[in-house]
């Protein structure tokens, strides 16, 4: 199995007036393609810090990230951006999905945000029907015109997942995406996971529930700063 | 694609957009209004000091006169640039009704109705005589009596609720008195030993409405070889007050005017030696702007301090657009956040910003300026019906001098506010969501998610 991720000492510390936070103290990481691997830590520990900068929506203050063998922290905006688009999916631990558009629409966003507005007529019917599968996938066929508020948490969650996968990343990272649901409705998404990893997509999910990270192919324990 | 998408979601799925529409909406019609309104009254108060006196004056302050200005009209009427030239006769005198016991201190003007007609935009202002300017003191009962133009408020008459005046089919037969003091050429009271004054019946021949309260309420015009005849201005060598002067073409005012000028200078130089020269130095040549001067400014300044307000309304406005943006976007960064995160650009987040404040200036101007335009189209028609139905009359008509409260709208006006409006709905998008674009998606996420 090749890496597809490569952490190396990552450190990433807050300062706030005074006092300094380290979060990160030296974290190194390798995630190989098609493994599906939990981090799991006390509240407070970094996981969503540590997951946000795997995903290159953070900086760490020392350390980097490598993807597919390159350093994303060299990345210039724009190939950033695209590795954002096209390269990871992201799940967030409180959903983040925009009010104003629907379900449909907000699957399609990362789509839509990929593409110039001519490319974009001209695929438009391939992403709707492509948003269309996930939301069958992750059980919400029947919710395509509904917006966000209409839905419950466990359904929200599960169109973010849906969003997050709308490019096909090659690496899908999710925050506690069973963290606020009941027990029932969070194996319902950790077997949506499941499904996806079986069928090859690379994972790596934060969550603080062990039963949960016992189901996958390795977990991860964060505890000051660094994996035990 | 999904930008504008987005904007339009934003626009129509927030009530606070609405609020935003309306704001810029607002702010809009209510400069629209005002600055239509005061420009239009500036613009018709210069017009009526423009058509009173043509585009030119030469004249003298001096009640004797200046003499030799049939030489110097004739010279002026060989010009090229040169339209038309009125001599006119200008004085005080008193006016009295036959049979009546009142009197009153008035102005006295002598004109030729063919020339005046021609150099200022008299033939408008009169009338029964709108289609025949040139028979302007022939009264209709009576073509053969001597007749007089007067002030249109200086005889007591009817006017209608909105200011407009009431005339008779056919004007009333009245008999003036006009009494004039004649003056030398030396400045002396002729026959002042006599204790006479020139005294003339008039018969009231037609109205004149100038739109300038002075003259409207204080101006008798008269035959011009009869008022020089009263002012003892025939005398040897005879004499005018006056001379308006209408140019070809009206739009190089101060060339023509210099052209005047200097030629007025090379003429009183030539006449320097004749009789009574003196009277020649108190002559001046000036436009109509400037001769009108003291009487524009004050509407000017006016309108100045008013531009000054709106000025800072205008102000105020961008700062309230600004605001309102800016709440608007605040609560959207988290929409930010989400954006970034899955690999929008920063200047692309930036742009949803940018056309949806566009699209709420651009939909809240054109509302207000409709609204504006509406407004404007039957303003006469709502301030009439407020004075009949209420007795309240917004425009007081013999303070602004007007008939109808002016209401063109000017597409420049227009344009400039209109623009504005909009550039301001979009610098005030465009500072928020560039603050939020800068930061890095988990810092804005980090904060939404409490
Ligand atoms: N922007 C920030 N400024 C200051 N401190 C921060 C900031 N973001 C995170 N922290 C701190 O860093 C630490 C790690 O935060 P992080 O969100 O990574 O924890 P976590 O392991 O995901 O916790 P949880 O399980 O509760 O989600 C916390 O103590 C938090 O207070
Ligand atoms: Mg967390």
């Amino acid at each position: 199995m090749t890496d597809i991720l490569k952490a190396s000492n990552l450190h990433k510390l807050y300062k706030m007036g005074q006092a300094r936070l380290t979060v990160l103290k030296g974290l190194d990481l390798t995630v190989a393609r098609g493994e599906f691997i939990a981090v799991v830590g006390a509240s407070g520990s970094g996981k969503s810090t540590l997951l946000h900068i795997l995903g290159g929506l953070d900086k760490p203050d020392a350390g980097y990230v490598e993807f597919d063998g390159e350093r994303i922290d060299r990345f210039g905006a724009g190939r950033l951006n695209r590795f954002r688009n096209k390269k990871v999916g992201f799940v967030f631990q409180f959903y983040h999905l925009l009010d104003e558009l629907n379900v449909l629409d907000n699957v399609m966003l990362p789509a839509m945000a990929g593409t110039g507005s001519l490319g974009w007529l001209a695929k438009r019917r391939s992403a709707r029907r492509r948003a269309a599968n996930l939301l069958e996938q992750v059980g919400l066929a029947e919710r395509t015109r509904h917006k966000p508020y209409q839905l419950s948490g466990g359904e929200r969650q599960r169109v973010a997942i849906a969003r997050a996968l709308m490019n096909d990343p090659e690496l899908l990272l999710a925050d506690e995406p069973t963290g606020n649901l009941d027990s029932k409705t969070g194996n319902g998404i950790l077997e949506v996971l499941e499904t996806l990893n079986r069928g090859g997509q690379t994972l790596v999910m934060v969550t603080h529930d062990e039963r949960m990270g016992a189901r996958t192919n390795r977990l991860i324990r964060l505890v000051d700063g660094r994996i035990v | 694609m999904y930008k504008l998408n987005l904007a339009i979601r934003y626009l129509l799925g927030r009530r606070i957009s609405i609020l935003a529409v309306t704001a810029v909406a607002l702010c809009v019609f209510i400069v629209l209004v005002v600055m239509t309104i005061m420009n239009g009254l500036v613009r018709e108060f210069r017009n009526k000091n423009h058509a009173f006196v043509g585009d030119c004056v030469v004249s003298t302050d001096s009640l004797v006169g200046f003499p030799y200005y049939e030489e110097f009209a004739a010279e002026l009427r060989a010009q090229e640039n040169v339209e038309a030239v009125s001599t006119v006769i200008h004085s005080y005198g008193l006016l009295t009704q036959r049979g009546a016991d009142w009197n009153m201190g008035i102005e006295v003007m002598g004109i030729d109705p063919a020339d005046h007609i021609r150099a200022t935009g008299f033939g408008q202002t009169l009338h029964y005589h709108r289609d025949t300017p040139e028979t302007a003191f022939k009264p209709a009962y009576n073509p053969d009596a001597p007749g007089c133009v007067v002030g249109i408020d200086m005889m007591p008459r009817s006017r209608s609720q909105s200011g407009g005046y009431y005339h008779s089919p056919r004007p009333q037969e009245i008999e003036l008195v006009i009494s004039c003091f004649p003056l030398t050429a030396k400045g002396a009271m002729e026959r002042a030993d006599m204790g006479m004054v020139n005294t003339l019946s008039f018969f009231y021949s037609d109205d004149s409405h100038s739109g300038l309260v002075k003259v409207d309420g204080n101006m008798v015009y008269i035959p011009f070889e009869t008022a020089q005849q009263m002012c003892g201005m025939n005398g040897s060598p005879s004499r005018a007050s006056a001379m308006y002067v209408r140019f070809k073409n009206a739009n190089a005012l101060q060339q023509n005017t210099g052209k005047v000028r200097s030629l007025w200078d090379r003429f009183a130089e030539q006449k320097k030696d004749a009789p009574y020269a003196n009277l020649l130095d108190g002559v001046r040549v000036e436009s109509w702007i400037v001769n009108r001067r003291s009487h524009i400014a004050p509407m000017e300044k006016e309108q100045t301090m008013l531009i000054l307000l709106f000025l800072m309304l205008g102000l105020i406005t961008v700062f309230v657009i600004f605001v309102v943006f800016y709440m608007v976007i605040s609560h959207k960064s988290k929409d930010i956040g989400i954006l970034r995160s899955i690999g929008v650009s920063r200047w692309g987040v930036v742009q949803v910003f940018v056309y949806f404040s566009g699209l709420v200036g651009v939909i809240g101007a054109a509302t207000g300026g409709t609204a504006a335009w509406a407004l404007l189209l039957k303003i006469n028609a709502i301030e009439d019906w407020l004075f009949v139905k209420y007795g309240y009359q917004v425009w007081d008509r013999s303070v602004y001098a007007i008939g109808d409260i002016p209401s063109r709208i000017e597409p420049r006006v227009v344009t400039i506010i209109i623009l504005s409006a909009i550039a301001a709905s979009i610098v005030g998008a465009l500072l928020p969501s560039v603050q939020a674009a800068r930061k890095r998606p988990v810092e804005i996420l980090q904060v939404n998610q409490l």
